[in-house]
């Protein structure tokens, strides 16, 4: 299979039953991608296919082949900056242990390129497919009301 | 958790796939969104020696307004459904549905079609189905045919369909002049599957019920219709106590399991206070739906 993982150009060979979470994880040995639950629950694994928010934990590596994934990794691009949803997150202190964090960052991506400027109640419902179990979730809820703030500031 | 070995086709065409599942049989599984058959292979839950991957049958992804109604192609993802302003229109109890569908990340992948053909009877989108009498297409080794969607569930996670059949699309019909639908569900939490769900759609004629439809989920091993209590609404007024007859009779009806998120007598109380909800937001609606076609 070939992939495009974070603007890089990838050509692998994968047995079928290999998921997408640990063909990132194993084979790319790209970390950043987590995998909690293994069954769609938890949303550790969230990546962007092809711009949208799925859980990597569900798809079959192979079924990937010809897609770009976009990993937190890749969020920030080549520079040194952070993407606002990251900047946001370490500003607002959106995290503790960082286990769910990637997770949250990419549903928050595709989130705000939706709506670009949800309420509270918006923000809680969308991101009610991850789970963090430090936060207590009100700080991540501020960081996404923040990220969208620096989004229309750059 | 790791799903166990299995050879892996990819489909690219809906004849392909028919192919395909007439070669490997039983032990076949067709892959379409995944957000539940992964989670089963992860847990082990089914071994099938073959995955047929249909996610490459662009032919199967469409929405499109065909006599008087939306057909929807089994592989559309739920949420181009969800984001579909035919849809939202024409269909508006499936628009008013499918959100509480898991949720976004898992819409953004999850299809229409397997969430049909899962049968799962605590489900959305089967409920919302048997509720408008939508129709369903099937395609298997000798050809094509259409069937009810009550015809389609036998029981839990069991549809009619025969193992070299493939589910191709469903088509809703378009909600009449004066009606309003609803859907409500509990859950303990948001994008849990709900304990109980219901959907309602009710037009109203010269103030009276013309015709009402209930149907609700989590409360047998398929989709039930209601339609005891259907029957108890036609020709009346919405008043409370008329509301609250039918919820009595879909209470009286139902025959709920009990398991561990709750008793058969909890469901049947959720079931009753539901679809007096239910009923009662659907005729508000009715009141301020188009008289004219849509």
């Amino acid at each position: 299979m070939t992939v495009n993982v974070n603007g890089r150009h990838y050509a692998e060979r994968v047995p079928p039953r290999l998921l997408l979470s640990d063909f990132l994880r194993h084979h790319l040995r790209l970390t950043g991608t987590h995998v909690g639950c293994e069954h769609g629950v938890c949303g550790a694994c969230t990546v962007l296919l092809d711009g949208a928010a799925v859980r990597s934990c569900l798809l079959l590596a192979v079924q990937t082949d010809g897609a770009q994934i976009t990993t937190v990794e890749g969020l920030a691009g080549d520079g040194e900056r952070l993407h606002p949803v990251q900047e946001a997150f370490r500003e607002m202190h959106g995290l503790q242990c960082g286990f769910c964090t990637a997770g949250f960052l990419l549903s928050a991506v595709e989130l705000l390129r939706d709506q670009p400027h949800p309420d509270d109640a918006t923000i809680r419902r969308e991101l009610a497919g991850n789970l963090c179990r430090c936060t207590g979730y009100q700080n991540i809820v501020r960081a996404v009301r923040r990220a969208a703030d620096l989004i229309d500031r750059r | 958790m790791k799903p166990p070995a299995f050879e892996y086709v990819r489909a690219g065409t809906t004849e392909e796939a028919v192919a395909e599942l007439a070669r490997a049989g039983e032990d076949a599984r067709l892959l379409a969104g995944g957000q539940s058959l992964m989670p089963i292979l992860n847990m082990r839950l089914a071994m099938p020696r073959r995955l047929i991957d249909l996610n490459r049958v662009g032919e199967l992804a469409y929405i499109r307004e065909r006599e008087d109604g939306v057909a929807i192609g089994a592989m559309t993802r739920q949420r181009a459904v969800e984001k579909s302003t035919l849809v939202a229109r024409r269909v508006p109890l499936l628009a008013d549905a499918i959100p509480w569908v898991g949720h976004f990340q898992i819409r953004n992948r999850g299809t229409i079609g397997g969430s049909l053909a899962h049968a799962d009877p605590a489900a959305e989108l089967p409920a919302v189905a048997v509720c408008l009498d939508a129709r369903v297409t099937v395609r298997g080794p000798d050809g094509s045919r259409t069937l009810t969607s009550e015809q389609l569930y036998r029981s839990y996670f069991t549809t009619t369909l025969a193992s070299t059949e493939i589910l191709t699309e469903v088509w809703f019909p378009a909600a009449p002049a004066r009606t309003g639908h609803a859907w409500l569900e509990f859950a303990r939490r948001h994008g849990d599957y709900a304990l109980v769900g219901v959907a309602a759609a009710v037009t109203l004629r010269d103030g009276s019920i013309a015709e009402a439809r209930l149907a609700l989920t989590g409360v047998g091993d398929r989709p039930t219709r209601a339609r005891d209590a259907e029957r108890r609404l036609v020709g009346r007024r919405g008043s409370d106590a008329v509301l609250e007859d039918a919820a009595e009779t879909v209470r009286q009806t139902i025959q709920p399991a009990s398991d561990i998120h709750g008793t058969a007598e909890y469901r049947r109380r959720l079931a009753s206070t539901l679809t007096v909800r239910a009923l009662r937001l659907a005729i508000e609606r009715a009141h301020q739906a188009p008289s004219g076609t849509p």
